[in-house]
Formats: structure tokens, C-alpha cells, sequence
């Protein structure tokens, strides 16, 4: 009777377990890795040369230690009828235990330093690239060529929120990826404009924190040109896992060409921005179409898909995250005189996560999402700015 | 002394009763058993939101909660369960177990045993009152990092209060237990004859007074930024973000010791009962909790190397962050030592001591891994920690104190637990575990950041995997409770005085249960 009670219950639990089985989404993207990525610069075949090796001497002493202990569990149990030995001391043995792990210990760090003393040397770069962490998108800014540009996530919102199947690169893609050269030592500058974020890609073997008031310093050589991707590793608040690292590595001669193909849009951009002293000019995608007057339907449809810009701070409705982040439905500047509305949009608000949007958008986006702000999200004012206005104000 | 003259004694205290005997105690049996029950309900309030977050990331996307209240729970859970849940049980265990292990009748300063509990329901009240505050509750993990940090609304300057209260209770009990070694033990109780629970906390509570008043500091300094125009951590106003870490981690090292050197002294309690062997390497064991101790105080840099330190300072904090496997080491090899050669059985006591030495060694390497500056680059804010720290804090502390829990139940109520149920809560516990925390080491090494919501496909495999483990380690909880309301209620076998066959030391001593004041004469130690 309780025999055939066990069987039903094996095969209930058999079924339990196939039910769980059937569970899992085997995605076509799955990886399964159990070790670090495969590595993709001197630096990072370092650190996992170091980590194997660690991870090496780590097991072996776990098994010797726990090959002790069970074997103490198996062989010196009551049940056997052994007889404990009242022993508490062996001053010979304890020595040992001491010495010998503080050996190893040295063993270990030897490399480690040396890898290290390796990965600190930033001198004689061929390229510096300086990166500044936003609430939550990257900055990149080529020092020696005098471009610079933003980089956002890409993943449609439609994805995150489950409406639509989520592609390849979920989460790990971006509008503008930073852009480097295969085979040379690139020596990156490391800053924050709020909080600290920290860059990273595996493959490259870096990680490094982006705090404000800071410059770190890091370096690569990538071997293999490519797309590497990795992702914001310091907790930055609410979109943290929404701020992605992609890296296009091109053949040298390729990149070389990519930067004499942005030098054209850097030299019409920096002429329309007369007013602007910053020395970190930006790349504007639309300054060399000539201005024209554009219609309440253009800017609000144009204006909706820069909002896709804003809703991570004040939400797609408008909402915000009070009191962190501000509503715009119904708030004093969407509401107020139009002239507060474009200051603050332009040159962003001191002290806060408001960035000046001027250095990053358009002269179209910027009227464009200021109509959208001031005629959608619950919002009704029924004025309109045009880029030619903001163009002015520059 | 027979249990029937205690009894009469204590009829001429006029104890009150109902509610009024909680709030009015001074009996350290009374304010143990609260603080046990108040770590019990914080581990499943800690728990609950562990499971809402293992929800959250059982498949790619957002479905359960969105990120703002994602990065509360993960915050709130390490707060709940780090200041909720190990330390109070800790402090639980040294309440009952101090004066009847030194032979004192109570601790050395009653009054303030009673205040430093009852401060603590009203500091996680605020705590968890922040999650409905405007703005939500803390989001800036339980390091509270600025920048980050001064963002955020009210619920943030709520959580700074509760620490300042949980910091006071905690120094408060830190001192209680220091006074009560230093002056109460009984004739013959050398420092040296103590049992090793009681030096643990002995070390433990040092670290306390010496770690807590830090993080007071610390959020001190972070609400002045936030409200009174300080810039201690503002680069603009001439302050340095990085400070706030150095602080944070001066108290967070020696933290991480404050919870585990007493699940150390637990384990070196349990294993010789159960080896039927004396502790193997008794001086040792005393020496290694120190040398830990003193260690934690030089170690604290570990914790942020990738802010760009320079390198000397990177290279002293590997070497002195190594050197802490060494007295660790020391402790592992007593432990199988005292198994070695005994006559070993393996009731729930023992099956949970045997399973926080291998899985907490687990935690121990990957932290000597993680020491190491060039690899550390590679897992710092990973899954990888993720999986190290739970090693460590689970299935070191937490595990451990339900080993104790299960040894000296049958002495605190008199009845014995149900040994049947007890294995099996053990063995669900142990699976589920490793089934939550291995996979994330994968995850780590493959990319994944902590904190995230949201994940890219190619780590959904190991996330369901560990969200599976999760729910399973939650309900096997229940089992838990419902064991131990079950020898309470008295519905078991009754326990004897010795309860196990190889149980050494005073407390095994008195009645199970022991009257209500135990040693009012004190015994003599040979």
C-alpha cells in the first residue's frame, strides 16, 4: 500500500518536473556561459588568465579541505560505532595550516600585481576618448578630432513593456554607438554630470566609475574589429538598467575614414553656434538645412518622438516622479510664459538632473518637443515655437 | 536549587502580565525571545520583497514592478534584512545565551537591554513607512551612495532617522553584552573558559561600537547635504563623492564581520556536541575571531576599487583583504579538525553547522577572488557579488542561526522539535539555496549588473533558474515557523537538562525549560 502510495508519488513529482522543464524559454539566444566572455583585449585575456588560475587553486583547496570532511562524516559517524578521540591541540599542524595558506596567498598575488602595474600603464596612447555618464545616457567625445556625441538606449519602450517581441539585442543597443579603432591603445578619460555610473564592456576587461568631480583614467587595444556591447555597472537611480555601452571597433583605416566623414557635420554645426563657448561642440544633426516655418501638425508629430527623450525623467504622460523629477502636465513651465518654457528646456536648471538640451538637440527637436510639452500631455495652451525662434536664441 | 523554589521565588516579583510583561521586561530570556521573533518577522519582510524582486526578474521585461520601486525593494530588502534579521537574531541568541553560558543571572544592565529592543519596531516602522512617503522609499541601494542618495524625497531622510535608531539600539546592546562578560561571569569562568559564542560576541561587540557611530556619521553628513547647504559630497561646492564611500565602508567592512563572527562562535558550539569531541584548537579559534576583527578595519577600500584609487592604495587593500583568508582558513580546518576522529551523528543542528562550513567556504573563496584587484574589475557590481555576498550572509548567518535555533529550542521550551520535519526544512533550505545563488555567479561572469530591473535575453536561462530557487527557499520558510510554534506549543517529547548526548557548557546545566531566573547563586567553574 505504501509502496504504490511512493510510485504515484514519484510519478507526480516526475510529472512536476517535466511541467518545470517545459518552462524554460529556450531562446535561441541563450548562452548558457559559465565563464568569464571570451576576451577581446590584452587587458581582459589578462584578468581571465588570472581569474582561471585563481579559480584553479580555489577548487583544489575546496575539494582537499571538504575531501576531509566527508570522509571524517563517513568514516567517524555513531552509527559506524565509532569511538571520538578526546584530542583539542596539535600545535605541529597548526602551524602548518598557517603557513601553508599565507604561501599560496603569496602565489597568488605575485600575478596579480603584475597584471595590475599592466593595466594602470596609460601612457604612450595612440587616441583619447573622454566619456561623462548622464542620468542615463553616455557622452563620448573624441579629444584629438574634436567630435563628440550622445549616446541613448535604442530598445523600443514597446519592447521593455512586453507589447512587441523583443529583438536580438535587447537592451544592449544604442542610437550612436562610440566608434574606435582595432589595434591601438585607446586611452579613455572617465567623468560624470550627476551621479556615479560606471562604463564597462567584458570583453574589453574594463570597469571604472564615472563619478562627477572626478577623471578617471582607463585603457584598451581591441584585436578584433566589432560590435561589443556592455552596459552601466553603479547603481544610477531609475533607469539604470536602461543605459547600455555598444562600441563599433572598425579596422583602423575604416575609422580613420569615420572621422573624416564627421568633420564635415562638426564644421557646419560649430558655425551656427556662434554664440556657444563651450569647446565641446556637438554634433546637430539637422544645422546645415536651411530654416523654414514649420506647421503645428509637423511639430507636434516631430515633437512626440523627441519626447521619447524626456520620458525617462518626467514619464510618458507627463507624469514625472515627484519630487525628483517634476510633472510637466499642468506644471508652472509648460503652462507658464513660453520664453521660461525654451530657457529651461535650452540651458537646462542648475543643480538638477535638467540637462541643457541645447548641446544635444536640434533646433527643429527642441521647438518641436517644446509645442508637443505645451499642446499634448494633458497640456492645451495652443502656442507653438518655431526652430528659426530657437535658432535665434543660440 | 529544584525548579519548584525558583518558581515560588519569582511569585514575589508580580511580574505583570499580557502585553504590559513585554513592554516592561528586563528578563534576558523575555528580550531574547523578543528580538528572536522580531528578526523571524523582518526575515520574512525581507523575504517577501526578495520574492518580488525574483519575480520581476523571472522573464526579460517589466511586468511586476516598475524601476523606481524595484531599486526601493532591493534597497529596503538588504536594510530589512541586515539590520532587521541577522543582527537582531544575533543579538536574540546572545540575550538568552550570554548570561547562561557565563552563569550570570541576567545582563549586567536590564534596563537599557529593554530600551535598546523596543527602540528597534519603531525604527523599522519609519523605515517601512517610507515606501508610501511622495517619491517612495530609499532607491539608492543599502549603500546609499552619494550622489545618488541626495536624491529622492522624504522616504530618504526617514531611512536616515531609522538607522540613527538602529545604530543607537545596536551600540546599546553592544555595550550590554560587554559589561555583562567583563563583570558577570561566574567564579572560575576564565576569559579563556568561555565558550566560543560568547567570545564572538565578546569581538562582535566591540566592532559595533566601533563600526556604528560611522554610518551615523556618515547619513549625518548625507542629510546636511541634502537639506542645510553642506557639500561634503558635492564636487560643486568643493566635496568629494568618493568620501561618502570610504566612510560607508569603514563602517561596512567591519559590518560584514558583526554578522558573521557570531554564526562562527554557533558553528564552534554545535560541531563539538555533535563530534562528541572537544573544539579543536580552542586559542586558535580566539586568536583567528580577533585577527579578523582587527583585519576588517584595513580592508574597507575592497569594496570600490574601480573608483580609481591610486595604486598603491589598490595594491595594499588586495594584499590586506588576501590576508583575511588566512585566520578564516584557520577556522574551516578547526571545524573538520574537531569532526576528525569523533563520533559524529547528524540531527538538524548538525546538518545546518555542516552546511554554513561548506557553503560559506563557497562565499569565502569567491570573496578571495573578488580581492583580487585586475578579476575584481571584471566582477565588481555583478551578479557574481550578488551570489558572494549570499553565500556568506545566508547561508553563513542566516543558516546558522537556524542551527542554533534548532540546538537550543529543546532547552528554551523543554520539548523537543520535530527532528523528521526538521531535516526536511533543512534539506528544502539547502537546495533551494544553491539553486537561487549558484546560477547568479554564472550571471555575473557573463555581465549582468546588480540592480537592474530589466536584462538582456542572453541571461534569462539562469534567472528563472534562480527565481525558481528563490520561491521554493521562501515557502520552505513556513515549514520554519511552523516547527518552531510547534515545540512552543508543547506538543512534542520532553527535552531532559543535557537535551544532547555530547552538549557541554552551563547552560545544559539548568531545567529545559530553565526558570524564569537561572543562576541567582552563581556555579562554580572548574
Amino acid at each position: 500500500m505504501s509502496r504504490l502510495f511512493c510510485r504515484c508519488r514519484a510519478r507526480n513529482l516526475l510529472r512536476i518536473l517535466a511541467a518545470t522543464v517545459a518552462l524554460f524559454p529556450l531562446s535561441a539566444y541563450s548562452e548558457w556561459g559559465l565563464n568569464l566572455p571570451p576576451p577581446s583585449s590584452p587587458v581582459a585575456a589578462r584578468i581571465l588568465d588570472l581569474h582561471n588560475a585563481i579559480m584553479i587553486v580555489c577548487l583544489v583547496i575546496f575539494v582537499v579541505v571538504f575531501g576531509v570532511m566527508f570522509y571524517s562524516l563517513y568514516a567517524h559517524r555513531k552509527s559506524r560505532g565509532h569511538q571520538a578521540h578526546q584530542f583539542s591541540h596539535n600545535s605541529k599542524l597548526e602551524v602548518v595550516w598557517t603557513v601553508i595558506p599565507f604561501l599560496i596567498l603569496v602565489g597568488m598575488a605575485i600575478p596579480s600585481t603584475a597584471t595590475l602595474l599592466y593595466m594602470e600603464d596609460t601612457t604612450q596612447s595612440d587616441l583619447t576618448v573622454k566619456i561623462t555618464g548622464y542620468q542615463w545616457k553616455w557622452h563620448y567625445e573624441y579629444l584629438d578630432h574634436d567630435i563628440g556625441y550622445f549616446s541613448n538606449l535604442s530598445t523600443p519602450r514597446a519592447q521593455i513593456e512586453n507589447r512587441e517581441p523583443k529583438g536580438e539585442h535587447y537592451l544592449l543597443e544604442v542610437d550612436n554607438a562610440v566608434v574606435l579603432p582595432a589595434n591601438r591603445k585607446i586611452r579613455f578619460l572617465l567623468t560624470s554630470n550627476d551621479v556615479i555610473h560606471a562604463w564597462w564592456i567584458p570583453k574589453f576587461g574594463v570597469k571604472k566609475d564615472a563619478i562627477p568631480g572626478y577623471i578617471n583614467e582607463f585603457w584598451t587595444n581591441v584585436d578584433t574589429p566589432g560590435t561589443y556591447r556592455g552596459q552601466c555597472a553603479e547603481l544610477c537611480g531609475k533607469d539604470h538598467g536602461f543605459m547600455p555601452i555598444v562600441a563599433d571597433v572598425l579596422a583602423p583605416e575604416e575609422f580613420d575614414a569615420w572621422v573624416e566623414a564627421q568633420k564635415p557635420k562638426q564644421v557646419a554645426s560649430t558655425a551656427t553656434e556662434t554664440q556657444q563657448s563651450e569647446s565641446d561642440s556637438e554634433q546637430v544633426a539637422a544645422a546645415v538645412e536651411p530654416a523654414r516655418e514649420w506647421t503645428m501638425d509637423e511639430l507636434m508629430e516631430h515633437g512626440k518622438t523627441v519626447y521619447f527623450q524626456c520620458i525617462a525623467c518626467h514619464g510618458p504622460e507627463g507624469q514625472g516622479v515627484p519630487p525628483t523629477f517634476p510633472p510637466l502636465t499642468g506644471s508652472e513651465i509648460t503652462t507658464g510664459p513660453i520664453e521660461d518654457h525654451i530657457e529651461i528646456v535650452m540651458n537646462g536648471r542648475p543643480n538638477t538632473t535638467m540637462l541643457p538640451f541645447k548641446l544635444q538637440l536640434s533646433d527643429e527637436d527642441i521647438a518641436a518637443v517644446i509645442t508637443y510639452e505645451r499642446n499634448s500631455l494633458g497640456n492645451s495652451l495652443g502656442d507653438m515655437v518655431q526652430p528659426s525662434e530657437i535658432a535665434a536664441l543660440r | 536549587m529544584s525548579a519548584a523554589h525558583t518558581e515560588a521565588h519569582d511569585h514575589h516579583h508580580h511580574r505583570p502580565s499580557g502585553i504590559m510583561r513585554w513592554l516592561t521586561t528586563t528578563n534576558h530570556k523575555d528580550i531574547g525571545t523578543m528580538y528572536l521573533i522580531f528578526s523571524l518577522t523582518m526575515f520574512f519582510v525581507g523575504g517577501v520583497m526578495a520574492l518580488a524582486i525574483r519575480a520581476e526578474l523571472f522573464q526579460p521585461g517589466l511586468q511586476v514592478v516598475n524601476p523606481e520601486l524595484f531599486n526601493s525593494l532591493t534597497t529596503m530588502h538588504a536594510l530589512i534584512m541586515i539590520f532587521g534579521a541577522i543582527m537582531p537574531g544575533f543579538v536574540g541568541f546572545a540575550n538568552w545565551l550570554i548570561p547562561m553560558m557565563i552563569g550570570a543571572p541576567d545582563m549586567a544592565l536590564p534596563r537599557m537591554n529593554n530600551w535598546s529592543f523596543w527602540i528597534l519596531p519603531f525604527a523599522f516602522a519609519m523605515l517601512l513607512g517610507s515606501l508610501f512617503t511622495v517619491g517612495g522609499g530609499p532607491a539608492s541601494g543599502w549603500t546609499l551612495y552619494a550622489p545618488l542618495s541626495v536624491q529622492g524625497g522624504v522616504g530618504v531622510d526617514m531611512t536616515i532617522l531609522s538607522i540613527h535608531m538602529m545604530g543607537i539600539s545596536s551600540v546599546l546592546g553592544a555595550i550590554n553584552i560587554i559589561v555583562t562578560i567583563m563583570n558577570m561571569r561566574a567564579p572560575g569562568m576564565d576569559l579563556m573558559k568561555m565558550p566560543l559564542f560568547v567570545w564572538t560576541w565578546l569581538i562582535t561587540a566591540f566592532l559595533l561600537i566601533a563600526a556604528m557611530p560611522v554610518l551615523a556619521g556618515a547619513v549625518t553628513m548625507l542629510l546636511t547635504d541634502r537639506h542645510f547647504g553642506t557639500a561634503f559630497f558635492d564636487p560643486a561646492g568643493g566635496g568629494d563623492p568618493v568620501l561618502f564611500q570610504h566612510i560607508f565602508w569603514f563602517f561596512g567592512h567591519p559590518e560584514v564581520y558583526i554578522l558573521i563572527l557570531p554564526a562562527f562562535g554557533i558553528v564552534s558550539q554545535i560541531v563539538p556536541t555533535f563530534s562528541r569531541k572537544p573544539l579543536f584548537g580552542y586559542d586558535s579559534m580566539v586568536f583567528a575571531t580577533a585577527g579578523i576583527a582587527f583585519l576588517s578595519f584595513i580592508v574597507w577600500a575592497h569594496h570600490m576599487f574601480t573608483v580609481g584609487m591610486p595604486l598603491a592604495g589598490e595594491l595594499f587593500f588586495m594584499y590586506a583583504t588576501m590576508l583575511i583568508a588566512v585566520p578564516t582558513g584557520v577556522k574551516v580546518f578547526n571545524w573538520v579538525a574537531t569532526m576528525w576522529r569523533g563520533s559524529i551523528t547528524f540531527e538538524t543542528p548538525m546538518l545546518f553547522a555542516l552546511a554554513v562550513v561548506f557553503l560559506f567556504t563557497i562565499g569565502g573563496l569567491s570573496g578571495l577572488m573578488l580581492a583580487i584587484v585586475p578579476a575584481d574589475f571584471q566582477y565588481h557590481d555583478t551578479y557574481f557579488v550578488v551570489a558572494h555576498f549570499h553565500y556568506v550572509l545566508f547561508a553563513g548567518s542566516i543558516m546558522s542561526m537556524m542551527g542554533a535555533a534548532y540546538y537550543w529550542l529543546p532547552k528554551w521550551t523543554g520539548r523537543m522539535y520535530s527532528e523528521r520535519l526538521g531535516k526536511t526544512h533543512f534539506w528544502l533550505t539547502t537546495i533551494f539555496f544553491n539553486l537561487t545563488f549558484f546560477p547568479q555567479h554564472f550571471l555575473g561572469l557573463a555581465g549582468m549588473p546588480r540592480r537592474i530591473p530589466d536584462y538582456a535575453l542572453e541571461f534569462t536561462e539562469f534567472n528563472v533558474i534562480s527565481s525558481i530557487g528563490a520561491f521554493g527557499l521562501g515557502l520552505a520558510q513556513i515549514l520554519f515557523v511552523y516547527i518552531v510554534v510547534q515545540a512552543v506549543r508543547g506538543k512534542n517529547e520532553k527535552a531532559t537538562a543535557q537535551v544532547w548526548e555530547g552538549a557541554d557548557g552551563l547552560e545544559w546545566t539548568v531545567d529545559s525549560p530553565p526558570p524564569y531566573h537561572t543562576f541567582e547563586t552563581p556555579p562554580t567553574v572548574k
